[in-house]
């Protein structure tokens, strides 16, 4: 028999110890708590699908979860298409092409709870600059009161803190587009609706996906920026699915419930990632 | 139609592009752009189609000045060195594409297009996407989209430079035949001499901007009109050789020869000699006046069926161009023959004094 070396299991043990650390050994944790009820390391039930059948009736779930849909198509349906627009009318040489670059990433450079408080103080209609000038105008707005007022406020937050991302991504890809292209164009008399529709975006396609990819997940995630703002209210208007799950195995302590919400969280963006990749990608032979 | 520029002159922040380029192209018409990288073949194409502006100077298209008409509104097109087509559109369509933004009929574009693809040899892969297609299909649709609309002007910025050998040899056959009955102002820049001359027409020699000679590809071949046109039009470049006569003889380097009769009439002075690398000889030639050089060899390139020997004569470096196989070391001594009635004469200046077999009569532009 042929004597074989598996030394070279050495050089991927590495690999595997990351990935069990990183991934699947908390992802099996919480798959442990999502089938069990635990109340300490002694005494623990075995409770099947008890969590998940209880999690999938829970009626604050659905609502957060229509929320989350709901605000990630929002986000989407502004942040892409501005986000292109704000691609195209950048400069392509000169001294505006830094500038236009530093301006766009300072958004991008702001943590999280900083919009939110930012974004919370400019709001307010008593000493906010945008809210008090709003409300002198005679426009009724309050972000605490009315829930579309919040919406409203929350969703200008993300757009102001994340369109830089997707129009960075878009002028990337921009920029990989060789001038004869245009050259091309113009010699044959195209529109500048065909350049954009048959020169630019094909191009665009792979960073769009990508972008599309980013900004749905982390919308999907979405959970400082309303949390800071109103701490999900009014009511639950601005409570989406991560701040639901966080009060649920935070405030309430409740893990088995909170782990079961997890694992179906986590499949709902997989699932809906796929679904984006695979719609953008199927028809990737025709170019 | 045909293209006339009138001291086109393009600078752009005080760097002088193309410096009073005076051409005249006649209608049905085939001129090649020849020319070393950077010589401005690109810039002079983009004035012709008025994709830039001439600082100074008209361009005449038909007998109309369009210095100032922009590329939209004038009937040209340009096939380039990278493959230019629309990704996400069938060959058909992106053949169709001038037509369709020109309102052309729909019975009409699909008549033009096919008629266009059967002469390029494409019209099996109507269908097909660009990605679907090797390069030379893929340069072919896009020669077939600058060709569809029957411009006024047709461009080519060294379409064939991305393909390999045998496909650039049937293409520019084709070329030449497409063009033959068309009425269009045909342009073709290149880099390879050789290429110029298989294409015939008319060839446009180019140096740093300025044009240096143009004429019937031939005849500036035969008749450059000083040493840049000579050792432009030429690869390997023409041999140059500093030369002295005087005293009944011709002195080269510490070299002192016999005067050839054939140039017994020039005065004594220092002139410059030409010589085609294919016309340098190692064996002694039979017929006519020769020049004999002793020279040591530093390289021989050996390509199939033929050598490249680069040799130096007195820290001069030559080159010759030998059928067959020569393999030669590095430092070998040797002796090389020069024809006296192949050989250029040129002034110190560089202006040509004799060709061979004819009389100088070439101006450069």
């Amino acid at each position: 028999m042929k004597p074989y070396n598996n030394k070279a299991w050495w050089l991927v043990l590495p690999v595997f110890v990351l990935v069990a650390f990183s991934a699947i050994i908390p992802m099996m944790t919480v798959v442990n708590y999502s089938v069990q009820d635990i109340f300490d390391p002694s005494t623990r039930y075995f409770v099947g699908t008890e969590w998940y059948r209880e999690i999938l009736s829970d009626p604050r779930l659905h609502d957060s979860l229509v929320r989350q849909f709901i605000y990630s198509f929002c986000v989407l349906a502004i942040e892409i298409p501005l986000g292109i627009i704000v691609a195209l009318s950048m400069p392509r040489r000169g001294l505006g092409v830094p500038v236009s670059l530093i301006l766009l990433a300072l958004p991008l450079l702001v943590p999280w709870n900083v919009v939110g408080t930012i974004w919370q103080i400019i709001g307010r209609e008593d000493i906010g600059l945008y809210g008090s000038l709003l409300n002198g105008l005679g426009i009724d707005y309050n972000y605490a009161s009315s829930p579309r007022d919040a919406w409203i406020t929350v969703l200008i937050m993300d757009v102001w803190h994340w369109t830089s991302l997707v129009a960075l991504l878009c002028y990337s890809g921009l920029r990989s587009i060789p001038d004869v292209y245009y050259q091309a164009a113009r010699i044959d008399r195209a529109s500048a609706w065909a350049v954009f529709r048959y020169i630019q975006l094909p191009k665009l396609k792979n960073v769009l996906l990508i972008a599309v990819m980013l900004r749905f997940m982390d919308s999907f995630m979405i959970y400082t920026e309303p949390f800071v703002l109103t701490g999900g209210g009014p009511g639950t208007a601005t409570t989406f699915l991560s701040q639901t799950l966080t009060q649920m195995a935070l405030g309430q302590f409740d893990l088995g419930r909170a782990a079961a919400f997890s694992l179906i969280y986590f499949l709902i963006i997989l699932l809906v990632t796929w679904v984006f990749y695979t719609a953008m990608t199927h028809n990737d032979d025709k170019g | 139609m045909s293209l006339q520029l009138e001291n086109v002159t393009l600078k752009v922040r005080g760097e002088t592009y193309i410096d009073e380029a005076n051409l005249q192209l006649d209608s049905g018409s085939f001129n090649v752009l020849l020319g070393h990288t950077l010589a401005g073949k690109t810039t002079l194409m983009r004035l012709m189609a008025g994709l830039d502006t001439p600082s100074r100077g008209r361009v005449w298209l038909g007998g109309r000045d369009m210095t100032d008409v922009p590329v939209r509104q004038r009937n040209v097109s340009m096939v380039y060195q990278q493959f230019i087509n629309y990704p996400t559109l069938t060959v058909f369509d992106n053949i169709a594409s001038p037509l369709k933004q020109a309102k052309v009929a729909r019975a009409e574009i699909q008549r033009r297009v096919e008629e266009t693809a059967h002469m390029l040899g494409i019209d099996h892969l109507l269908g097909r996407y660009p990605q679907a297609l090797s390069g030379g299909q893929q340069q072919r649709t896009a020669m077939a989209r600058a060709l569809v609309k029957d411009a006024d002007l047709v461009l080519f910025d060294e379409p064939l430079v991305n393909l390999d050998y045998k496909l650039r040899e049937s293409l520019r056959v084709e070329m030449r035949k497409l063009f033959a009955s068309r009425d269009t102002v045909a342009v073709y820049a290149t880099t390879e001499p050789a290429e110029a001359l298989a294409l015939g027409g008319t060839t446009v020699l180019l140096k740093e901007g300025r044009i240096v000679q143009s004429g019937p590809s031939g005849e500036v071949y035969r008749q450059p009109c000083n040493m840049e046109a000579a050792s432009l039009f030429g690869e390997p470049p023409i041999n140059l050789l500093a030369a002295e006569i005087a005293g009944g003889e011709c002195r080269i380097g510490r070299q002192r020869l016999p005067l050839p009769a054939a140039w017994q009439h020039l005065e004594e002075g220092h002139y410059r000699l030409g010589v085609r690398p294919h016309h340098v000889s190692l064996a002694p030639l039979a017929t006519g006046e020769t020049l004999c050089l002793p020279v040591q060899v530093r390289v021989a390139e050996i390509g199939g069926s033929e050598t490249f020997l680069h040799m130096t004569h007195d820290e001069i470096d030559l080159v010759a161009h030998l059928g067959g196989i020569h393999e030669l070391a590095v430092d070998q001594a040797l002796e090389i023959h020069l024809p006296c009635a192949e050989m250029f004469v040129f002034e110190p200046d560089g202006e040509l004094l004799l060709s061979p077999a004819f009389p100088a009569t070439a101006a450069c532009a």
